[in-house]
């Protein structure tokens, strides 16, 4: 209980400080709705063949913007170096990246909320239901994970902006894959045992990291 | 040192050697396949260089967790002279393969599971480079470095299942004289293949070695030049 309220702190100060300056989320959701538009506008769309590339575009659009969002979530914690005093609290480092994980989820769900109605209308598809909540859940978590690991890494690199899209993006290409083709499979109106593997898939995806991640971590941070 | 030096000597003239009997075997004594023309002799240069990007990433990851775990810088230089070795040899195998798949599938590239999973990887192993040049120096660089590299071997089985996942429900598209059958091999085909995959291996393995001395002589200099500056600030 101990540790769940010590992740839980570390959260509600990341919430608290977005609920202030609004920095991160709305940041995201408005360069994903940028994307979307921007793809609206160069692809020619029908109404076939936006349920087609409509999923690729749509996640395509909530990758760059996570990246946006991730680098700025950490970019405030190095530029008033609060990450040293997060450091120092007298608390195991995997809560610290627990902590740090269960804010920016928390945040990419709120973001992803509002960009899939939005999806919606501009594409033109019906996208309620179960497999897109699961497969948005799945998605968000498993870029939570691995987003938080590979921003804390890059804090301190040169060309941060560059750098954590370049490990970020590859190593989370399997999850991207799995969530566009479970949206396909509901834009398309595919039954939902056609693409229960790719939730499968996903579910691994984010088992396999909550733990590499959860274990390497303090390794990064010790100095 | 003179032992070292006659060493190295030796290895760098048995891999010349066999690089020289393979060059003969693929382009001379190989005859030339009935389906595919002579363009299947750039398989003889594509599967040893996948098979040493794969030897890299196992390589890496590895000497990587060696690191985690015993701190020793040694495995560190092991790891960056091997990824590095592993990236231009990855490089290379991406465009021997897509030289081959042009004529031979009629297209340069598509959706199969080996060639997204090689493709995804390479991107993650030149990131890990970029990694360590844009990283500062010192003990955390090695650290986190050795953790990507973790992170992206285990990646690769996932990024393999998905790929795979991915074709059977897109079905790559490959016509041409080797689409949608596997040719079979006939014994000298076999033979200069197993020639190529030893010489390359070799030659890998020379690379590296290289490699690693000239990181372990860059590791000096950095260490002599901060000597040098400390002592420098005592004297002022």
């Amino acid at each position: 209980m101990a540790a769940l309220s010590i992740i839980w702190a570390i959260a509600r100060k990341d919430l608290l400080l977005e609920f202030r300056n609004r920095e991160v989320i709305l940041s995201v959701i408005a360069f994903a709705v940028l994307v979307l538009a921007i793809f609206v506008l160069a692809v020619d769309l029908t109404p076939q063949n936006a349920r087609v590339v409509g999923p690729g575009i749509l996640w395509t659009g909530v990758a760059f913007a996570g990246v946006t969002g991730l680098n700025r979530a950490f970019a405030s914690e190095t530029e008033r170096d609060t990450f040293e005093g997060l450091m120092l609290a007298p608390v195991s480092r995997d809560l610290i990246f627990l902590g740090k994980a269960l804010g920016v989820f928390l945040f990419m769900t709120f973001a992803l909320a509002v960009i899939l109605p939005v999806f919606a209308l501009l594409f033109n598809v019906v996208i309620f239901r179960w497999e897109m909540f699961a497969i948005g859940a799945l998605a968000i978590g498993g870029f939570s994970v691995v987003g938080t690991v590979f921003a804390a890494m890059s804090a301190r690199v040169r060309a941060r902006e560059i750098m954590l899209p370049m490990l970020f993006l590859p190593v989370v290409a399997p999850l991207l894959m799995a969530a566009v083709e479970v949206t396909a499979g509901v834009t398309l109106e595919r039954s939902w045992r056609d693409t229960a593997q790719w939730l499968g898939m996903a579910a691994a995806f984010d088992a396999v990291f909550f733990v590499v991640a959860t274990v390497v971590f303090p390794a990064l941070l010790e100095d | 040192m003179l032992r070292t030096i006659l060493s190295r000597n030796l290895f760098l003239a048995v891999t010349a050697g066999m690089t020289v009997l393979t060059l003969w075997m693929v382009f001379i004594w190989a005859p030339t396949e009935t389906e595919q023309g002579n363009i299947y002799r750039s398989l003889f240069f594509h599967v040893p260089l996948a098979w040493v990007s794969m030897v890299s990433i196992v390589g890496v990851a590895v000497a990587s967790l060696a690191y985690i775990r015993f701190k020793d810088i040694r495995l560190d230089r092991l790891a960056v002279a091997m990824a590095e070795t592993g990236v231009v040899c990855g490089a290379l195998m991406l465009l021997t393969g897509m030289m081959w798949a042009r004529p031979v599938w009629e297209t340069w590239w598509t959706g199969e599971a080996k060639l997204t999973t090689a493709l995804i990887m390479f991107f993650i192993y030149v990131a890990y480079l970029m990694f360590r040049s844009y990283h500062p120096a010192g003990a955390q660089r090695q650290r986190i470095a050795a953790v990507i590299a973790v992170i992206g071997a285990v990646d690769s089985l996932i990024i393999y299942v998905a790929a795979d996942l991915w074709q059977r429900a897109h079905p790559p598209i490959i016509l041409g004289p080797a689409g949608g059958k596997d040719g079979a091999i006939a014994s000298q085909f076999g033979l200069t293949l197993l020639v190529a995959v030893i010489a390359f291996t070799l030659l890998y393995a020379f690379v590296a070695s290289e490699r690693y001395r000239i990181r372990s002589a860059e590791d000096d200099v950095v260490e002599l030049r901060r000597l040098a500056d400390a002592s420098e600030g005592e004297r002022s």
